[in-house]
């Protein structure tokens, strides 16, 4: 039977061109849209092409600054989660204490209710401590989105260090601290990669949070799109959201070549 | 001396699993430990490599007490037995380790890997992952990477255990050479015993965290110290009773036979027994043959005067062991 006409072949390939669609439709829309000076309906074209909503985005201040915020607040984020969770993750990965089991499903269910309640909580101590709209405040509520990829991902990746990796190198005359940063840091890195990616990703989307705590003095570019729905066209809208996936792209980008490249699936290969 | 363990104990988790356990090792001696699993052998490795904290008792490297010593002050080198080479390190790297720990210059490092792997036949691999090469190169990393250290003793862990059969032999032998040449005290941990007796120069038989003979190759199997050393080592024959006008006879004590030690032929010689074939199996170079004589069931191994099921025979006993409480006696 030819191949192009087998029933089951085709209905595969209109799923696939389907879902194609369906992912990648919303995307280009909004690649035409960034640089369209208007598409209304019932035009089947644009009318002309141009760079003016690119222009208004960057010469906007008040988009510039979200862009600005976002940009510093999401690294800080990303440092300071590093700095306060990873030793736990190791701990969690390594030792075995009482109640870390609990603790590991602590921090997972607490990411398993909507956030909201948690965060109309977290503004009136907030109040009290005087971090509304404070750059702080916003660094703490975004930090928080971040605690779950920051223990989990490097947690099972210290766990998966083979011990005897770790003793061959006391036994080649390393003192512990040698060991832990040229072998389990260095075996671990992939993971950690991994969580610091999902980490930058979960604080530079944060935006019900960020909203609440950081309006109306701060603004980072999620919690503008907010306000740039409603007040400009919508060719403003969708150069925010290509610059706002943007960061998205490129780190997933690079951290493919360190994630998916040889050194993990090496890893996997000894026994 | 070598490696000198005076009255080493080790309690882990409530089970006793090294009791008062003493061994000397000569310069530049090969020993094997060998015993099922379980038997605590491993765990006396891992204490001389230092992993393992001792519960009591001496580990004296070269003369030099190490026993509150970390793994990296010891002048020991351990080849694992899964290999624990560095998977994100190429080979090179992994041997180059730990010389760079030690602080060498690039260039003496580059000479003693290059050395180094030389030795161990691995010179085209240098730049190769782990994860690239086959099981027997990667043990021969992991060798490499434990002589660089030029160490007082060398310590191997079930080195061949995960080497096929036909590679396992030439690895042992490629071991032996090396380690002759080389001079360095080995130990080396083993359950199998065709690998411990061929490789050593003596062999230490363990049972439940002791050591139930430590001598020659020769000597444990001709002379097995224990009941369980004869049955551990090679085949044999057991009966309860002694041995009298070549048969057993009720008494005390265990004797025992190799089945080697026992002459088979078609008529009646000096000190024979008549007895009926059972069973003849052939086993490559040699048969073994199952015959019933009134005192027992012996199974012999010949190679020539091959019976078949069913056949009168006589039998002859050239060589008894005789145990009292678990003693040889003679």
């Amino acid at each position: 039977m030819n191949k192009l006409l087998n029933p089951a072949r085709l209905a595969l390939n209109a799923a696939v061109i389907l879902m194609i669609f369906f992912i990648l439709g919303p995307i280009v829309w909004l690649a035409v849209h960034a640089f369209t000076s208007n598409w209304q309906y019932p035009d089947l074209y644009p009318s002309g092409f141009t760079l003016h909503w690119w222009s208004q985005v960057f010469l906007d201040s008040a988009l510039a600054s979200a862009m600005k915020n976002s940009l510093i607040t999401s690294p800080i984020v990303v440092l300071c989660s590093m700095i306060v969770c990873l030793p736990a993750a190791y701990a969690v990965g390594r030792i075995k204490f009482w109640g870390r089991r609990a603790f590991m499903i602590g921090i997972f269910s607490a990411n398993s209710f909507p956030k909201i309640g948690l965060f109309a909580a977290i503004a009136t101590l907030y109040y009290s401590l005087n971090l509304m709209g404070t750059f702080l405040g916003v660094i703490i509520i975004q930090l928080l989105g971040t605690i779950i990829y920051m223990t989990w991902i490097p947690a099972a990746a210290f766990a998966g260090v083979p011990r005897n990796l770790e003793e061959a190198a006391r036994d080649a005359g390393a003192s512990k601290f040698t060991v832990f940063r040229t072998i389990t840091l260095r075996m671990a890195l992939p993971g950690i990669l991994v969580a610091i990616v999902m980490s930058f990703l979960a604080a530079f989307d944060e935006a019900q949070g960020t909203y609440l705590v950081g309006a109306p003095t701060i603004f980072t570019m999620p919690t503008e799109m907010y306000s740039l729905v409603q007040n400009y066209p919508i060719q403003v809208a969708a150069v925010f959201s290509i610059l706002l996936a943007l960061p998205s792209v490129l780190l997933l980008g690079l951290a493919r070549k360190h994630i998916m490249g040889g050194q993990l699936a090496d890893g996997f290969q000894l026994k | 001396m070598g490696l000198d363990l005076r009255g080493l104990k080790k309690t882990l988790g409530g089970r006793v699993i090294i009791d008062e356990l003493d061994l000397r090792v000569t310069n530049g001696e090969m020993v094997s430990l060998l015993g099922p699993s379980g038997c605590g052998k491993t765990t006396t490795l891992r204490m001389i490599a230092g992993f393992l904290e001792v519960d009591a008792g001496q580990i004296l490297l070269a003369g030099r007490d190490v026993t509150n010593l970390g793994p990296d002050k010891r002048p020991s080198a351990m080849v694992f037995q899964n290999y624990a080479l560095w998977p994100h390190m190429s080979a090179a790297k992994n041997v180059g380790y730990p010389l760079k720990i030690k602080g060498l210059s690039k260039v003496q490092i580059n000479e003693k890997v290059e050395a180094a792997l030389e030795l161990v036949k691995l010179i085209h691999h240098k730049n190769s992952r782990p994860g690239q090469i086959s099981g027997g190169e990667q043990q021969r990393v992991a060798l490499a990477r434990a002589l660089v250290q030029e160490p007082d003793i060398l310590l191997l862990d079930e080195p061949l255990s995960n080497l096929d059969a036909k590679l396992r032999e030439k690895v042992r032998e490629d071991i032996r050479e090396l380690q002759r040449r080389l001079g360095i005290t080995t130990v080396i941990v083993t359950h199998d015993q065709e690998e411990a007796l061929s490789i050593s120069d003596r062999v230490a038989v363990m049972s439940a965290g002791k050591i139930e003979q430590f001598s020659s190759p020769r000597d444990l199997y001709l002379r097995p110290a224990t009941e369980y050393v004869a049955n551990f080592i090679g085949s044999i024959n057991r009966f309860e009773g002694e041995l009298q006008d070549g048969e057993i006879a009720p008494g005390s004590g265990v004797t025992g036979i190799r089945p080697e030690d026992l002459l088979i032929s078609m008529s009646p010689v000096e000190g024979s027994q008549p007895g009926v074939v059972e069973l003849v199996i052939p086993r490559g170079h040699f048969f073994e043959v199952v015959v019933i004589r009134r005192d027992g069931k012996f199974r012999i191994f010949t190679s020539e005067n091959i019976p078949v099921a069913g056949d009168n025979v006589h039998v002859k006993i050239k060589r008894a062991l005789r145990y009292r409480n678990g003693k040889l006696i003679e």
